[in-house]
C-alpha cells in the first residue's frame, strides 16, 4: 500500500480507558481553540487558506521517505518543522488538521481517542519543539548554526517526548504496563527521532538556502510565547519525572491510582448506578451469553436476508 | 471533485451510503463509546456489538472483506497491550521459563489484552465504514452541525481540497529521485551514498513541498480575495433534518445505550 507510514504513535480507539480519552479530548480541544484565536489574530482572513494548504503539505511530506536498512524507513512526522518555520500557534492548527485527518480519512489512530493523539502531537510535540528552537535560537544569537541544531533538538525531542507521553496514558489506562510500555515506546522512538531530525535539518537547510526571510533569527519572541516556552519547560520536566518514576515501579501507575483508590473512584458513579445484583430470574451469565448470541446471530441473518429481498425486488422491475 | 486513488469513499447505492452524513457521524462516536464503555469480561455485548457493525458492513454494500482487510492496519498496535497478559491479575494460567526466571500469564491479563484487541478491532469497522460511506463534504457538514468551530472545519476543507494536489506533488518529487537514482538491481547491493545523505536529500525534498505550498497559498489566498473573500468563511446551510433522519439517530442512539446497559448490568 503506499499510504502506510503506520506510525507506532497514533494509539487507536480501545486501547485507552474512557476516563483518560476524555479528560485529553477536553484539554485539546482547550489547546486547539485558543489556538485558532491567536492564529485568527495574527493572521487574519489569511489564515483558511494558509493553514488548510500548510497542513496538506505536511500531511503529504509524510509521505516523503528515504531507505534505512533491512525494509525500515525514514519519515517525517513534521511538528517540529511546523514550528520552527510558523512558530507555536500555527502549528497547532496544522498539527490538528493533519492529526484529525489521519484519524478520520485513513483510521490511523481512533475517534475517540483522537484527544489523545492531539494532545500528544499537536500540544506536546509543538511545545517541546517552540522549547528547544526558541532556546537554542536565543543562543545562538541569530546565527545559522542556532537554526540547524535547534531544529534538530526540537525534532528528535519532540518525537521522544510524544512518545513518552503516550507510553504513560497507555500505562494509566491499564493497558499496558508503565514499567515496559515507556523503555520500549521511548527506545522505538529514540530511533525513529533520529530519522526526523535529519530530514528536518535536510528541509531546513533547503529553504534557509532558499528563503532566508522565513526564518526569523534574532527577532524577539513573538507575544504570547512565554506561555508556551513555560509549558514546554513543564511538560518536558514532568515526563521526565513521571517516565522513570513509573518504569522503575513494577506496576507502574496503575498501582499508584489503585493505591490511592483514585481508580475506584473514577469508575464508581458510573458503574454504581445499576445495583450489583441483577434482574430476578436472570441471574445466570451464561444464560446472557447464549441470548445475546441468538439475537447476534438473528439480527446479521435478518439484515442478509433483508439485502437479498431488496436487491431482487430492484432487479424485478 | 478529483477522485483521487487515497479517497477512501466508494460510492454505492446502499441505505448506508444514502443516511445523512450527520447521522453516521454522530453514530459513529457513540458506537466508539459505547465500545469503550463496555466492561472488560462482557463478551456477549462484545459479540452484540460485533453482529450490529457485521450487519451495517453488509448492508452498505462494501463487502466485509474490504472492511476487515482494512482493520487490518490497526493491528499492529496491538503489541503495546501484550505484555498486560503477565502482569495484571492473581489468576495464573499457565507459566513458561525464560532463562533463570519465568513469565506467568494471568487469567484476568488475558481477559484484558482479549478486549482491547477486541474493542479496538470494532472500533476501526465502524470508523472505516463511516469514511467508506460518507462523502467528505457531508463528513464537514457533519462536523459543523455537532458545534466543532467553522474556521476549523473550512481548514479541514481547505486541507483534504490541496492534500491530493500536494500528495501527487510529493510522489512527482519521489519519482524523480527514483529516477535519478541508480539502482544496480541486485538484492544486497547498497544504492544511494550514506543513510545521512539520503535524509539530507529527503529532506530537502521536504522543503522543497512546504514552499510549493506556501507559495500556493499566497495564489489561492489571492484567487480567493479575488473573488470576493473578505475573511468570513460563507458555507452553505445545512439542509434540514427529516422526521425519517431523527427517528434513525435516534433508533440508534437507545440500541447502544441498551446493549451498554446490559454490558454494564451483568459484567459492570
Amino acid at each position: 500500500m503506499l499510504y502506510s507510514p503506520i506510525q507506532p504513535m497514533h494509539i487507536p480507539d480501545g486501547f485507552l480507558s474512557t476516563l483518560v480519552s476524555v479528560i485529553l479530548w477536553i484539554i485539546s480541544a482547550g489547546a486547539v481553540a485558543f489556538a485558532l484565536r491567536r492564529v485568527g489574530k495574527d493572521l487574519g482572513e489569511r489564515q483558511v487558506p494558509l493553514m488548510g494548504v500548510l497542513a496538506a503539505a505536511i500531511f503529504a511530506g509524510q509521505m516523503l521517505n528515504f531507505s534505512v536498512t533491512g525494509g525500515t524507513s525514514g519519515h517525517l512526522l513534521g511538528a517540529a518543522l511546523a514550528t520552527i518555520l510558523l512558530g507555536p500557534w500555527p502549528a497547532v492548527i496544522i498539527m490538528t488538521s493533519v492529526v484529525s485527518l489521519q484519524a478520520l480519512i485513513f483510521q490511523d489512530g481512533g475517534l475517540l481517542a483522537l484527544g489523545a493523539n492531539l494532545f500528544n502531537m499537536a500540544v506536546v510535540g509543538v511545545t517541546v519543539s517552540y522549547f528547544l528552537s526558541a532556546s537554542l535560537q536565543k543562543l545562538a544569537r541569530g546565527k545559522s548554526w542556532g537554526v540547524f541544531i535547534g531544529g534538530a533538538a526540537a525534532a528528535w525531542f519532540s518525537i521522544v517526548v510524544a512518545s513518552l507521553a503516550c507510553a504513560l496514558e497507555l500505562a494509566v489506562s491499564g493497558t499496558s504496563p508503565a514499567n515496559i510500555s515507556v523503555p520500549a515506546m521511548g527506545g522505538i522512538h529514540m530511533l525513529i527521532g533520529i530519522g526526523e531530525g535529519l530530514i528536518t535539518v535536510g528541509a531546513l537547510a533547503f529553504l534557509y538556502t532558499a528563503r532566508r526571510d522565513l526564518f526569523r533569527t534574532g527577532e524577539v519572541t513573538p507575544k504570547g510565547g512565554a506561555a508556551v516556552w513555560i509549558f514546554g519547560l513543564g511538560i518536558a520536566l514532568l515526563l521526565a519525572v513521571l517516565s522513570p518514576l513509573a518504569s522503575a515501579h513494577p506496576d507502574g501507575l496503575e498501582w499508584v491510582a489503585g493505591q490511592k483508590g483514585f481508580l475506584e473512584a473514577a469508575r464508581a458513579p458510573l458503574y454504581k448506578i445499576i445495583p450489583d445484583y441483577a434482574i430476578p430470574g436472570i441471574s445466570n451469565t451464561t444464560l446472557a451469553t447464549i441470548l445475546a448470541g441468538i439475537l447476534g446471530t438473528l439480527l446479521v441473518f435478518g439484515v442478509a436476508l433483508g439485502l437479498a429481498y431488496l436487491r431482487r425486488k430492484k432487479d424485478s422491475k | 471533485m478529483h477522485v483521487h486513488f487515497l479517497d477512501p469513499y466508494r460510492p454505492r447505492t446502499s441505505p448506508v451510503h444514502a443516511l445523512d452524513g450527520r447521522v453516521k457521524f454522530v453514530l459513529t462516536v457513540a458506537f466508539i463509546l459505547t465500545v469503550s464503555l463496555t466492561p472488560v469480561d462482557a463478551w456477549p455485548v462484545y459479540v452484540l456489538l460485533f453482529a450490529l457493525i457485521l450487519s451495517l458492513e453488509i448492508l452498505s454494500g462494501l463487502g466485509v472483506w474490504y472492511v476487515l482487510k482494512r482493520t487490518l492496519l490497526a493491528l499492529p498496535f496491538v503489541l503495546a497491550a501484550f505484555p498486560v497478559i503477565f502482569t495484571s491479575g492473581r489468576t495464573a494460567l499457565f507459566s513458561f521459563p525464560i532463562g533463570s526466571w519465568s513469565l506467568t500469564a494471568h487469567a484476568e491479563g488475558l481477559g484484558r489484552f482479549i478486549s482491547v484487541a477486541l474493542k479496538s478491532w470494532l472500533s476501526v469497522q465502524a470508523a472505516i465504514l463511516m469514511a467508506a460511506s460518507t462523502p467528505f463534504p457531508e463528513l464537514l457538514q457533519a462536523m459543523r452541525a455537532v458545534g466543532i468551530p467553522r474556521l476549523l472545519v473550512s481548514m479541514f476543507g481547505m486541507m483534504w481540497r490541496y492534500s491530493f494536489v500536494l500528495i501527487d506533488e510529493a510522489l512527482r518529487l519521489m519519482r524523480a529521485r527514483a529516477a535519478r537514482s541508480g539502482h544496480s538491481g541486485e538484492v544486497d547491493q547498497k544504492t544511494g551514498g550514506s543513510v545521512i545523505w539520503r535524509a539530507r536529500v529527503t529532506g530537502g525534498m521536504a522543503g522543497n513541498l512546504f514552499l510549493r505550498a506556501f507559495e500556493r497559498s499566497d495564489r489561492i489566498y489571492v484567487a480567493m480575495l479575488s473573488r470576493g473573500y473578505d475573511g468570513d468563511v460563507r458555507l452553505l446551510p445545512l439542509p434540514p433534518m427529516t422526521g425519517a433522519t431523527w427517528t434513525t439517530l435516534l433508533a440508534g442512539l437507545v440500541l447502544l445505550a441498551l446493549l451498554l446497559f446490559f454490558g454494564i448490568l451483568f459484567w459492570g
